[in-house]
């Protein structure tokens, strides 16, 4: 990641984290709110590879995890797997694609939610799973598909996209 | 180029693979695992450090210093979005106000409904309190069992003065059975199937009881007063006898030669409530009160000879 792109990725998780844990999470529509911080996280995975989303996913969790007083490391661990999820995709099957936000932010989002929920239930928190998967996951999962392109669009502006694609298995053709 | 050509130079390839050397392509693919694997291995230290019992765990000191230097960030944002988190807040309830008034509304209608079936049933429950109390007391005849039943049948018109009680035949309950509450006499029972009995009340324009004026021992007979209608008087109360308003009257429960009346002696009837005299009438006219409210019985006794078999 360049010297550039760098401070604002840090720049736009940081900021990221604090609205969603000041604003976003109290945008509750039919029981769910948007996860922004989720959004640019895997946006950040899709444009600049598996590796900064995953480094800045644990980077922003780390950021919640302090300003909620939750238990530290658990937003950690389901952003930086996201993160990684994201960047993977984006460097595989979902290179080039013009629908990869909207796929990698629909399925991370389920995913992240399905993760966190049985973090929770095993960590001893009482997570109901009707209230957890219907009533807060449908919502919140339109509501990031509404915020994906917009988000991706924001972070390419910010932060740019990686350039240096990663090299496929190389062969010699001899005729 | 011949068609034939290209297809045998295409069939003609051979693929060697590249002499193994460090390739960059492996560096990297180690560098990513290394570096998911420390930051996933990272959080879970985070979380089994942050979930020890105690409140001065390893990283409460962590998490305390980093939340302090948040804080000023979070106010500072706090601060921003408050006036649109209001503006969103106000919006969100103007759009569910008109649900929630629905709601509301059907909440109070429900506990409204509750409000009175607890006043009714608290009503009720005073109401056998009082006939329990009654059963155990003094003022209970002699010989008689009581068979309690509730009202499940009212009045049906202003001519009907009669009620339908939850206990027949099957409970041991027979035609001429007196019927009483804790205030007083109520009537008789005039039909019976196995499960029901028909009162008559004493309201009833048929219906008639020996009764004494319990101060002066006057005898007389309650009868429904016309024109009234939960109104009795007390008849053929001779002239020279000294009713006073406010006298208990109860009923005689005579026994003559054989015969007896229906209702044993001694049951509160009513209270009098006015005395006249006439020249040409040759009794009183003694207007009484009855203590017992025909308008609202719940439940009543029904007494039935100690020792009939059911």
């Amino acid at each position: 990641m360049s010297a550039v792109a760098a401070p604002r990725a840090s720049a736009l998780i940081f900021v990221a984290a604090l609205l969603q844990t000041a604003i976003v999470s109290s945008l509750v529509l039919a029981g769910g709110a948007p996860d922004l911080l989720l959004v640019v996280v895997v946006c950040l995975g899709l444009l600049r590879g598996s590796v900064p989303g995953a480094i800045f996913g644990f980077a922003g969790g780390l950021v919640v995890d302090l300003l909620t007083l939750d238990t530290l490391g658990v937003t950690s661990l389901v952003l930086t797997l996201a993160g990684f999820c994201a960047g993977r995709y984006g460097e595989t099957t979902g290179r080039g694609s013009r629908l990869a936000p909207l796929v990698a932010v629909g399925v991370i989002t389920v995913l992240a939610g399905l993760f966190g929920f049985t973090l929770h239930y095993l960590l001893g928190e009482a997570v109901v799973a009707r209230d957890a998967l219907f009533t807060a996951l449908a919502p919140a999962l339109v509501m990031n598909l509404v915020l994906a392109y917009p988000v991706h669009a924001l972070v390419r502006a910010a932060v740019g996209e990686r350039t240096t694609l990663e090299p496929s298995a190389e062969v010699e053709v001899v005729v | 180029m011949p068609r034939n050509r290209a297809r045998s130079a295409a069939l003609g390839v051979t693929v060697r693979r590249v002499p193994t050397t460090q390739h960059p392509r492996t560096t990297r693919a180690v560098r990513r695992r290394l570096v998911v694997g420390s930051l996933v291995l990272l959080a879970l230290v985070l979380i089994t450090l942050s979930f020890r019992p105690g409140s001065d765990g390893p990283l409460t000191g962590f998490q305390s210093a980093g939340s302090t230097a948040l804080r000023p960030f979070a106010v500072g944002l706090e601060r921003v979005a408050q006036p649109f988190r209001d503006a969103y807040d106000w919006v969100d309830s103007l759009l569910g106000a008109r649900s929630d008034a629905e709601e509301l509304r059907a909440e109070v209608r429900e506990l409204r409904q509750r409000a009175i079936q607890n006043e009714f049933a608290g009503q009720e429950n005073a109401y056998l309190r009082r006939l329990l109390r009654y059963l155990d007391g003094p003022r209970f005849p002699d010989d008689f069992d009581a068979v309690a039943a509730e009202v499940i049948g009212r009045p049906a018109g202003a001519f009907t003065q009669a009620i339908v009680i939850a206990a027949g035949s099957r409970e041991g309950v027979r035609v001429n059975d007196p019927v009483v509450t804790a205030d007083g006499l109520v009537g008789l029972v005039t039909r019976v199937s196995s499960h029901t009995a028909r009162i008559q009340l004493l309201t009833d324009q048929e219906a008639a009881v020996s009764a004494v004026d319990v101060r002066t021992g006057a005898p007389g007979i309650v009868r429904h007063a016309r024109g009234t209608r939960e109104t009795l008087v007390l008849d053929r109360v001779r002239k020279l006898e000294v009713i006073e308003v406010g006298d208990e009257v109860v009923t005689a429960g005579w026994r003559a030669s054989g015969f007896s009346s229906l209702y044993p002696k001694g049951i509160l009837i009513g209270e009098v409530t006015s005395v006249g005299q006439t020249d040409t009438d040759l009794y009183q006219q003694v207007q009484v009160d009855p203590y017992v409210d025909f308008g609202s019985l719940d439940a009543v006794l029904v007494l039935v000879p100690a020792g009939r078999s059911r």
